[in-house]
């Protein structure tokens, strides 16, 4: 896994709640037997006409918004099934952040959605309703806005131009350290090549 | 301190120790085949990892590989890019494969025990929750994920939690024409499919002892349906000897396998060493086993009725009824007056030479009912020429039903070997779901030789009044 460094990237911003994993990617795509690809299959019942032309009115679809890496959507985003296609799909349409809201009971982000990004690298960041709600109107006004994701002093940092919006978040220690470090469980692991070796060592 | 076999084999393996009770453990024989196998080679690649003992790997193609003289020429091209895929992650990596067309093909638990692969003491793993029947060696094996795989591939280590320790003991000597798929059976009828959750089995006993190697391969592997997801038998003279025995190309031969067995002998339960459940069964008086749900826990004795809604304690009457509706069953029908259509011989549980002697024996100069189709499909290439060389598929062939090549087959029907809607099926594999072996399709779980007899029959009887 690569490490999570900061970078600034352009945002976009699908304006809808309960994203469930299936508009995320349908299931005919799914039968790859590759982990890679699924970027093109992103949102592919909102992208895509019927002909399979592009939508030219879904935002992911318009020129400013091709090279996105940061996408903000509303609360319960990835809901539904617990394909992992979903989270592979979202990072290779180049997403390295996903924003969403929790308000009341309900969540940000469907429980293991979220705990699929973390094996991936995607990082989730959870942010009040009124934050988002100012990150969309300043979209709204200014579609292209960049943003600068410091994920190491957990701060975002919407470059809007009047003036920048700062806007700090909580992350899980254990999740941060991973990304940070870009280490999956595998690369936690590896980490203990030499106990590994060593145990081979002496069990023949 | 006395300890449990598991335990034993368990604390050989760790690596480390990760805290919280996690550890690192080592992976000894690594299984792999075409279904679950794809997305962890590609994510490796994409990390740019290698597979750290491909000398510790082993592939096959069987889950969805066709049976029939056409197998070569896959034609559903999802099947046939998950081979493909396979064979070009094994050429690249270095693993060992067993590929469609090989005499060493076959079902993955069948082939790991017959080339020598797995053996006693070793830790072992494949993405495949019936990775449980190699316990039968006397080692820890289990099924794993897909994501698992990777990292398996990657460290041939995984960071696991040490499961609780379930005595399982059968008493007392098997009735003729009673079998291991039997007691295994039995004992998933009194616990039911969830409970060994958490738990590792010892199966042990005289009822045990008395068992083959091929006996003891068919209880371990079915193991996971009682909920457990590994199950083992101590090794004794009867594991050594088929390790000596037939063409284990991977196992140790002379002076090796003279110190290995010496080494082999230490994998015992100590004396009074603590198990966290125990169940004593008594097989004097088993009749054989045949299901009537769909699940493995909805079984009953041949002799007996489809039961009363509320007359199965592991499950409500609105799961007994839901089953009997998918069945076309109702309660106090008898077992016996359950006609039958299909009969599949088959799969990692009973795919082996002995099942399918077993159930020639039963077929020899009979036929099978004209009503029913029988197809009896090797569990691997290897079992299949040794079967040709006694002319077992000659008295199949003879009696009506057809000899296949090696695969999964219909077990799980992934390849062309369905059941059509409302088809009932006498089955030696052992799931016994919704829709496994195909839409609609109704399963009864048996024995091979209750299938042969089913076959011939067009319905259940009890074997042992034929013998």
């Amino acid at each position: 896994m690569d490490k999570f460094t900061t970078f600034t990237g352009v945002v976009a911003g699908v304006d809808r709640a309960n994203i469930d994993t299936d508009a995320i990617i349908p299931k005919e795509y799914l039968k790859s037997i590759k982990r890679t690809g699924f970027g093109a299959a992103l949102f592919s019942d909102w992208r895509y006409n019927n002909d399979g032309s592009d939508n030219p009115d879904f935002v992911l679809n318009k020129p400013e918004f091709k090279t996105a890496e940061v996408l903000i959507a509303r609360n319960n985003f990835g809901c539904g099934s617990s394909r992992e296609h979903a989270v592979w799909a979202v990072a290779q349409f180049g997403f390295k952040v996903v924003i969403a809201p929790s308000e009341g009971n309900i969540p940000a982000f469907a429980d293991i959605f979220r705990s699929n990004c973390g094996k991936n690298g995607l990082l989730t960041i959870e942010m009040t309703a009124k934050q988002v709600d100012e990150i969309f109107q300043t979209l709204e006004k200014e579609p292209g806005v960049k943003a600068t994701v410091d994920l190491e002093n957990q701060k975002v940092t919407v470059h809007a131009a009047a003036s920048d919006q700062e806007y700090r978040f909580d992350v899980d220690p254990v999740l941060k350290n991973k990304l940070v470090n870009g280490l999956d469980d595998i690369g936690l692991t590896l980490q203990y090549a030499d106990d590994i070796a060593a145990y081979e060592a002496t069990h023949g | 301190m006395s300890k449990t076999l598991f335990d034993k084999i368990w604390d050989a393996h760790v690596v480390k120790e990760l805290g919280n009770g996690e550890v690192l453990l080592y992976i000894d024989r690594h299984l792999v085949h075409e279904v679950t196998s794809p997305q962890a080679f590609e994510g490796l690649r994409l990390a740019g990892r290698k597979v750290r003992r491909p000398d510790l790997t082993f592939a096959t193609m069987d889950h969805n590989v066709p049976t029939d003289e056409n197998r070569m020429n896959i034609t559903d091209p999802i099947a046939k890019a998950q081979v493909d895929a396979l064979t070009e992650n094994a050429a690249q990596t270095g693993v060992t494969l067993f590929p469609l067309g090989d005499d060493r093909q076959g079902v993955i638990h069948i082939i790991g025990p017959e080339q020598g692969i797995v053996l006693p003491g070793m830790t072992v793993v494949c993405g495949d929750s019936h990775t449980a029947t190699h316990g039968a060696f006397g080692s820890i094996a289990f099924g794993i994920g897909t994501s698992e795989v990777e990292h398996v591939l990657a460290t041939q280590t995984l960071r696991q939690k040490k499961p609780k320790n379930y005595k399982v003991e059968f008493t007392g000597k098997l009735q003729k024409g009673v079998t291991a798929k039997d007691m295994v059976l039995k004992l998933i009828g009194i616990i039911g499919t969830a409970g060994g959750t958490g738990c590792a089995f010892e199966f042990c006993g005289e009822a045990i002892r008395a068992l083959s190697m091929e006996g003891r391969l068919t209880i371990c592997n079915m193991a996971i349906e009682g909920g457990a997801r590994a199950g083992l038998v101590a090794p004794d003279q009867i594991t050594f000897d088929y390790v000596a025995s037939g063409n284990r190309v991977y196992a140790p031969k002379g002076a090796e396998l003279e110190k290995a067995i010496a080494e082999w002998k230490k994998l015992t339960t100590d004396e009074g060493a603590k198990f966290d459940h125990e169940l004593t069964i008594d097989v004097s008086d088993l009749a054989p086993q045949v299901t009537w749900g769909t699940s493995p826990g909805m079984v009953t004795d041949v002799t007996g009725e489809v039961p009363a809604l509320d007359a199965v304690p592991e499950y409500s009457p609105a799961d007994v009824r839901a089953a009997l509706d998918y069945m076309g069953l109702e309660p106090g029908m008898k077992m016996t007056d359950i006609q039958i259509d299909t009969v599949f011989v088959g799969s990692c549980t009973n795919g082996r030479l002995e099942d399918l002697r077993e159930a020639a024996a039963v077929i020899k100069g009979k036929k099978v009912a004209k009503s029913v189709r029988m197809i009896i499909v090797p569990g691997s290439e290897a079992v299949r020429y040794a079967a040709e060389k006694e002319r077992l598929d000659r008295v199949f062939v003879d009696a009506g039903a057809e000899w296949r090549y090696a695969g999964c087959s219909m077990c799980l029907a992934m390849n062309p070997d369905k059941l059509k809607d409302k088809e009932r099926c006498a089955s030696t594999s052992n799931r016994n779901f919704e829709g496994r072996q195909g839409k609609g399709g109704r399963t009864h779980l048996v024995s091979p030789a209750m299938a042969a007899t089913a076959a011939i029959h067009g319905h259940f009887v009890d074997i042992r009044e034929l013998l």
